[in-house]
């Protein structure tokens, strides 16, 4: 069963290289850890759900619009809690914490008024056909799944490459007070990254929930973990890194729930992640740069 | 004793135990970020000296003076393999490789069942940990700190917090500062979960996660880190605090982000912002 082993593990890759891409692209650009990025995870997710349940809206619209919620969410909470530390240029460890403790809150305040049992999205929200190759059985959420993650990965490469956004965007990631002094409107270009990781995060979360069907507050949490591993795997910042390592740790924790035992697979990351740190800290793609006083 | 104090500490005995035990993981904190780094598994290596303590007093049946030290060794050595790597780079790398710590070790908690009774925890660990054993340990390590921080390590250590790359360059070592720190806050917490385990008798594996990792950065970032003593009043203020807020209940978590968020936000240097004074 190893091919369809590889196919699982390709689905669940894909959803965790859309989630770290947003991750990286946060820190690439603002050079932010922001830990609230979970948070959107959850909010595209839930956002999803309600539609579907409440309104009875089918998957086409649940998704787009769970994602653009998850990405006006980010613009508002980057704008409240990093306006200010951007402004004073007051680095990435206070501005790690600052997100800390808000993701913290944010989340205690989502349990408390959803409550923390698991939810799961209607029967029949996205029908339960299933084509077969050669023996490897791929459902319709799972042909979604893939689907959804190589267009909008697509589409933000283009993005970033052919458009001017992109230029800005590149621009900023390359020198902040350069960029600024070249005429570009660095604010708008800090509210379009967040927007637009927001909705990275927001669409890999309704992706999840429906691959698993079960939502829950703090599934961003346990995604974050696998975020760090992948962002640190595929270098900070890298784009490239992030979607190779993204499907590599997808893979490796289905070969590892299928092959070793279901319970390993929570540590898959972390012990890549570790292994990275000591021999490979640059990550995948990375050079390493030497910082001079 | 007079009859007054004896109620007194017979009401609130749990409460003062935790005041003395947050106020070690207060200062375990403090020693990262007197250099400014930051370290989130503090949480985790509590866990491993709660595990580590339980287990040698409960299966091996240990006197406490030989296994408090151990509990101090175990989260040592693995903070070694953790963030050994990271001490070459910026103060981030340390923060991600030691957030997730904490989760990996709740699994293997759970799922170690023979060992560490699983998801039920350990319970019926002997009442070891006296008032005075803790509050004569904080004692200890808060006059450790102030004569370390007043001392030609503590001006590095301030050094390498105000501009890493300038400290550097005056010569001093920087892997082996932050090597040393990282090791010492590892001892520290795992001692203070050790404590932690011989006083309430019971632990679970789900009190050392992400969430316990936060509150106790919230310690050190409400009460400040300019002297060691400050960190200490902010994981005062922080225990005492919910004790008087119990109505907000579900809401206690929001409330510690929120002093996070306001603490880096609006109050840099803490709510005991003095420096430590040395001869010139």
């Amino acid at each position: 069963m190893l091919s369809q082993q590889l196919v699982n593990g390709l689905v669940l890759g894909s959803t965790y290289a859309l989630f770290a891409l947003g991750f990286t692209l946060i820190f690439g650009v603002l050079r932010v850890i922001n830990l609230t990025y979970g948070f959107y995870f959850s909010v595209g997710a839930f956002v999803a759900l309600w539609l579907a349940r409440s309104l009875g809206a089918s998957i086409w619209i649940a998704l787009p619009l769970g994602s653009l919620a998850a990405g006006l969410v980010a613009v508002v909470i980057d704008g409240i809690l990093l306006t200010r530390l951007r402004r004073t240029k007051a680095g990435e460890l206070p501005s790690l914490m600052v997100t800390l403790g808000a993701v913290l809150a944010l989340y205690a305040l989502m349990a408390a008024l959803i409550g923390t049992e698991i939810q799961r999205f209607p029967f029949g929200f996205v029908g339960s056909t299933a084509l077969e190759f050669a023996g490897v059985r791929v459902s319709l959420v799972q042909m979604l799944i893939v689907g959804t993650a190589f267009v909008m990965v697509a589409v933000l490469f283009l993005l970033l490459q052919y458009t001017r956004l992109g230029l800005m965007i590149r621009a900023l990631a390359e020198n902040e007070d350069a960029a600024r002094l070249m005429g570009i409107n660095v604010d708008a270009t800090v509210v379009a990254v967040s927007f637009l990781s927001g909705l990275l995060g927001g669409a890999a979360g309704v992706l999840i929930g429906l691959n698993f069907n079960a939502i829950q507050p703090f599934m961003g949490e346990a995604m974050m973990l696998r975020g760090f591993a992948v962002i640190i795997i595929g270098g900070l910042g890298d784009i490239r890194g992030a979607l190779v390592a993204g499907i590599l740790l997808g893979v490796l924790e289905v070969l590892t729930a299928g092959y070793l035992s279901s319970n390993a697979k929570e540590a898959v990351g972390f012990a890549i992640l570790v292994l990275t740190l000591w021999f490979r800290p640059v990550g995948l793609f990375g050079r390493a740069q030497v910082k001079r006083a | 004793m007079a009859e007054w104090l004896d109620d007194f500490l017979f009401t609130y005995e749990n409460l003062i135990h935790a005041l003395g035990i947050h106020g070690l993981l207060a200062l375990s904190m403090y020693c990262v970020m007197a250099l400014g780094q930051l370290s989130l598994g503090q949480a985790a290596f509590m866990g491993l000296g709660a595990y580590t303590g339980a287990l040698l007093t409960l299966k091996l049946g240990l006197p406490f003076w030989l296994v408090l030290p151990i509990s101090a060794l175990v989260p040592a050595l693995v903070a070694l393999v953790i963030g050994g790597p990271t001490l070459r780079l910026n103060g981030v790398y340390l923060a991600i490789s030691t957030i997730a710590l904490g989760e990996v070790l709740r699994v293997l908690y759970i799922n170690a069942e023979s060992l560490t009774g699983g998801a039920l925890g350990l319970s019926g660990i002997p009442q070891k940990a006296s008032l005075w054993l803790v509050y004569g340990l904080l004692a200890v390590c808060i006059a450790g700190f102030w004569a370390i921080g007043r001392s030609r390590i503590g001006r590095a250590m301030e050094a390498m917090r105000e501009d890493e790359m300038a400290a550097g360059v005056m010569g001093v070592n920087l892997p082996l500062y932050k090597l040393g720190a990282l090791i010492a806050s590892a001892m520290l917490a795992g001692l203070a979960g050790s404590l932690a385990a011989h006083s309430n008798s019971f632990i679970g594996p789900n009190e050392y996660g992400f969430e316990a990792a936060v509150t106790i950065l919230s310690f050190a970032l409400l009460g400040g880190i300019g002297t060691p003593i400050a960190p200490v009043i902010g994981a005062f203020v922080l225990t005492a605090l919910p004790e008087l807020l119990r109505p907000l209940a579900d809401f206690r978590l929001v409330f510690n982000g929120l002093i996070i968020v306001l603490a880096v936000l609006f109050l840099p240097r803490g709510i005991v912002p003095f420096r430590l004074r040395r001869a010139p």
